[in-house]
């Protein structure tokens, strides 16, 4: 039997039928649950990431907000603290050792997992890939929905490790043995190491059921026409990033595993040799290396900055040639870059290790291999710069965004040629250089970027618009305060100042820093606020927004604008168009745009 | 069968599946490729231990026994009957596959019985070869095997060997209940009414991806 066979015995049948239904025009029979909850519509799902995504943003800024509070007034007492938090976290109004290496874990946990990977990815993977591919819903809608509820199952099993009696993992983000393994080390490396080690295990799940339908679906659902050179950039930055998530969360996993191996099961991967003060009892362990854990992790934890920054690059450049009114420059040069910046995630974890002892050799081929990222990297950033040249501009709030991300990017990129080099890293490995460094390129960037598809693709989201005005204040406030509050960081860290510290007063070379810390902890208190004015501005214009009442109000050539502007189950009624051209055909003969459902016109060649 | 392909197709266009596989088949493959990470991080943390550490028992001497014979001194060869056992079972699952591409619905019901079989002897093989190990003495966090050279060991041979047969043992468990449901829908006639038994493809896939996992970890623990 033929696949052709089986392709068109499939088409008859499952998901076929569900297309056809749509076909004629008339609605499913749709519940509030089957609706809202359980929903096996690609955008549904997206939104549901989405709003999963900004409460988690909300929680994991608001951790930060707190250990600002205490790094910037490390002396100070704030008896609300206390009464919120209870005299076990915030004994006297000031945070507790042990509750502050918690918030810090947590919000790298929070932020880089469940905001800029499920947040970020699995909001746009879902919204954009079946709309700019022309196809009615994912590959495998079920799979889809499954994916966001094992998502949730994470998040509420992390989200409970916050409030048992011994608090949640707090040991890093990172969660490194043995600290992580042996539950008589701290508090946090009790239960909620546990729950959380559980949650990310459910993360990992998630992740893959996306990741799997995500790639099945931009190779086998393109619509006719849609030839892999012609899918828009959003397409082929969430398919690398699909293809990151699939091969690096699994060796995370393993390696998770083994984790909880050694925490029950008395087993030695990780631990040899230890004697635990607080208990003071020598461990039998023998023969494990703490160091193995590290670079399982980190074999993730490497593709994991690309998982959040692709996805990021994909949205800016579509956002950045719409609102450039010029075609993207250099689209092979960008797929291209992207492709090598996928290979070479897979090749760097051990720049995270130079002082673990590695082998100096190794060292350096990690280097090389590290610094070679600045390559692509740099291609990217002169095709946006590129891009922008010479363009019709409209300052739109998602183009500020898109042009803020760049920024970003290059400041925080260039820090990044600085620790990529095992001598200098070295000097600045664990101090706030390192946190300057990749809060700037990974988690501001990514930020940026989400809230440039956020503000683009709104309209096609909820047939509205957000404010305008307050998306202005929002992007100001949003990248002075982060330029404020992470830049200085860098003067800091290349003075020493270790990072993972509650308190550096003790120290008379980093007193210096006091006024400059407390005005860090004041942006970062004003960039959270003005967040929560993003939120409240989103969900104000959910149901108050000014309506769309265009189908393109972007004047974009891709697909999604040819869709209703509230598209049902299905998202075209009658037949999915056909694609004739590249997504970017800006400025063209004369014409603002040509959209990609356009035939060729004879004085042109196909692309 | 086979269509006969137009000279000049152009796969990667847009409009069909540049593979000529539907989704399942094409997310089985990605899944597959995921899971051998999985296992690959595995192998190669116990690989990196093993060969960071002096010494390390002698297979041979560790895997000896043989149900109902006593102390015995076979070694490998219960081991050699398991692997024989899961390969053929690889071997009905391809026959089922086959019969599946002919429609041939008894067949397939057949065989993949037989598959089934295969996988439950398997499981059966390994628990008893857990148990006989735990009667010695060996469990996580417990080595009761000297090293080839006489010396202590440290307790990453059991470590290792638990959670890596135990998560393959896992894998075996998952195929059957997998290859059960499989069998469930071709005996209601699910796979006839729908006109192709892709179903059975994509449960072979991965039946042989689990087998082929067992020649890696068979020759890691056994072998070398």
């Amino acid at each position: 039997m033929s696949n052709e066979a089986t392709l068109h015995g499939h088409a008859a049948t499952s998901h076929g039928a569900e297309v056809h239904h749509d076909e004629h025009g008339h609605h499913h029979k749709e519940t509030f649950i089957t609706k809202y909850v359980f929903s096996q519509d690609h955008k549904m799902i997206a939104k549901q990431f989405l709003i999963t995504g900004m409460i988690w943003a909300i929680l994991g800024g608001l951790m930060s907000v707190l250990f600002r509070l205490q790094l910037g007034y490390p002396d100070a007492h704030f008896p609300i603290l206390e009464d919120l938090l209870g005299s076990k976290w915030a004994k006297g109004g000031q945070i507790q050792p042990e509750f502050y290496y918690a918030l810090v874990t947590m919000h790298g946990t929070v932020l880089v997992f469940f905001v800029l990977t499920g947040g970020l990815s699995g909001t746009f993977a879902n919204f954009l890939i079946p709309l700019q591919l022309g196809a009615r819903d994912m590959a495998s809608p079920f799979l889809n929905m499954l994916s966001y509820w094992f998502f949730w199952l994470a998040s509420v099993v992390m989200l409970s490790s916050l409030f048992i009696e011994t608090g949640p993992a707090s040991g890093g983000w990172t969660s490194y043995p043995p600290l992580s393994a042996l539950g008589d080390a701290s508090e946090g490396s009790k239960t909620g190491m546990d729950l959380w080690i559980i949650s990310m295990a459910l993360f990992v799940v998630s992740s893959l059921l996306g990741g799997l339908n995500y790639i099945s679906t931009i190779l086998n659902l393109r619509t006719k026409g849609m030839s892999m050179t012609r899918m828009p950039l959003t397409i082929w930055a969430l398919l690398f990033t699909a293809i990151l998530g699939v091969l690096s969360f699994p060796v995370l996993l393993s390696g998770f595993i083994l984790l909880l191996f050694d925490r029950h099961g008395g087993t030695s991967f990780y631990l040899s040799d230890i004697f635990i003060a607080s208990t003071n009892k020598a461990l039998p362990n023998e023969g494990g290396s703490a160091i193995l854990y590290q670079h399982l992790f980190w074999f993730l934890g490497h593709p994991e900055v690309y998982i959040i920054i692709l996805p990021a690059m994909g949205l800016v450049s579509e956002v950045m040639s719409v609102n450039a009114r010029k075609p993207i420059f250099g689209y092979m040069a960008m797929v291209g870059s992207m492709f090598a910046i996928a290979i070479l995630a897979f090749l760097v974890w051990a720049h995270h290790m130079f002082v673990t002892g590695l082998n100096p050799f190794l060292g350096s081929v990690f280097v090389l291999l590290t610094l070679l990222i600045a390559v692509p990297s740099a291609i990217k950033v002169f095709n946006w710069l590129t891009t922008l040249w010479k363009g019709n501009i409209r300052f739109t709030p998602a183009m500020l965004f898109a042009i803020g991300f760049v920024s970003m990017f290059i400041s925080g990129g260039l820090t990044g040629i600085f620790l990529g080099n095992s001598t200098l890293d070295i000097q600045l490995h664990d101090t706030m250089f390192v946190i300057a460094h990749f809060h700037i390129v990974m988690g501001v960037s990514g930020i940026l970027g989400m809230f440039a598809g956020i503000y683009h693709w709104y309209p096609k989201m909820y047939g509205r618009y957000m404010n305008n005005t307050l998306a202005y204040i929002h992007f100001w406030v949003t990248l002075i305060g982060a330029y404020l509050i992470f830049w200085p960081m860098h003067y800091e860290g290349l003075a020493g100042m270790p990072r993972r510290y509650l308190d550096t007063s003790g120290w008379l070379s980093f007193n210096q820093f006091g006024g400059l810390n407390r005005m860090i902890s004041t942006v970062a208190m004003v960039v959270f606020a003005v967040q929560l004015l993003f939120v409240f501005n989103f969900f104000y214009s959910i149901f108050k927004g000014r309506k769309v009442i265009t189908q393109n109000p972007w004047g974009a050539t891709t697909l999604e604008w040819t869709a209703p502007i509230r598209p049902g189950h299905g998202n075209w009624p009658g037949e999915i168009p056909e694609v004739h051209r590249w997504a970017y055909d800006y400025a063209k003969d004369g014409r603002d745009f040509i959209p990609q459902t356009e035939p060729l016109g004879s004085n042109e060649s196909a692309h | 069968m086979a269509h006969s392909v137009p000279a000049g197709q152009k796969w990667w266009s847009g409009g069909k599946s540049p593979f000529n596989v539907e989704y399942g088949k094409l997310m089985m493959w990605y899944f597959l490729m995921s899971d051998a990470f999985t296992f690959g991080a595995f192998l190669i943390s116990y690989g990196s231990i093993r060969f960071a550490t002096n010494g390390w028992p002698d297979p041979n001497e560790v895997f000896r026994a043989f149900p109902l014979m006593g102390d015995t001194h076979l070694p490998l060869v219960f081991v050699s009957l398991m692997t024989f056992i899961l390969i053929a079972s690889s071997v009905t699952m391809v026959l089922a596959v086959a019969a599946g591409h002919n429609n041939d619905q008894k067949k397939v019901t057949t065989y993949m019985i037989w598959t089934i079989l295969g996988g439950i002897a398997f499981l059966s093989c390994q628990a008893w070869e857990w148990t006989h190990l735990h009667s010695e003495g060996a469990w996580w966090g417990r080595n009761p095997f000297l090293n080839s050279d006489g010396t202590a060991a440290t307790t990453n041979f059991t470590n290792y060997f638990f959670t890596i047969t135990g998560f393959h043992g896992f894998h075996v468990f998952s195929g059957v209940i997998i290859n059960i449901i499989m069998l469930i829908k071709n005996i209601r006639g699910d796979f006839a009414k729908r006109g192709h038994y892709l179903m059975i493809e994509k449960a072979g896939l991965y039946w042989h991806f689990v087998d082929l996992v067992w020649v890696f970890v068979f020759t890691c623990f056994y072998l070398l």
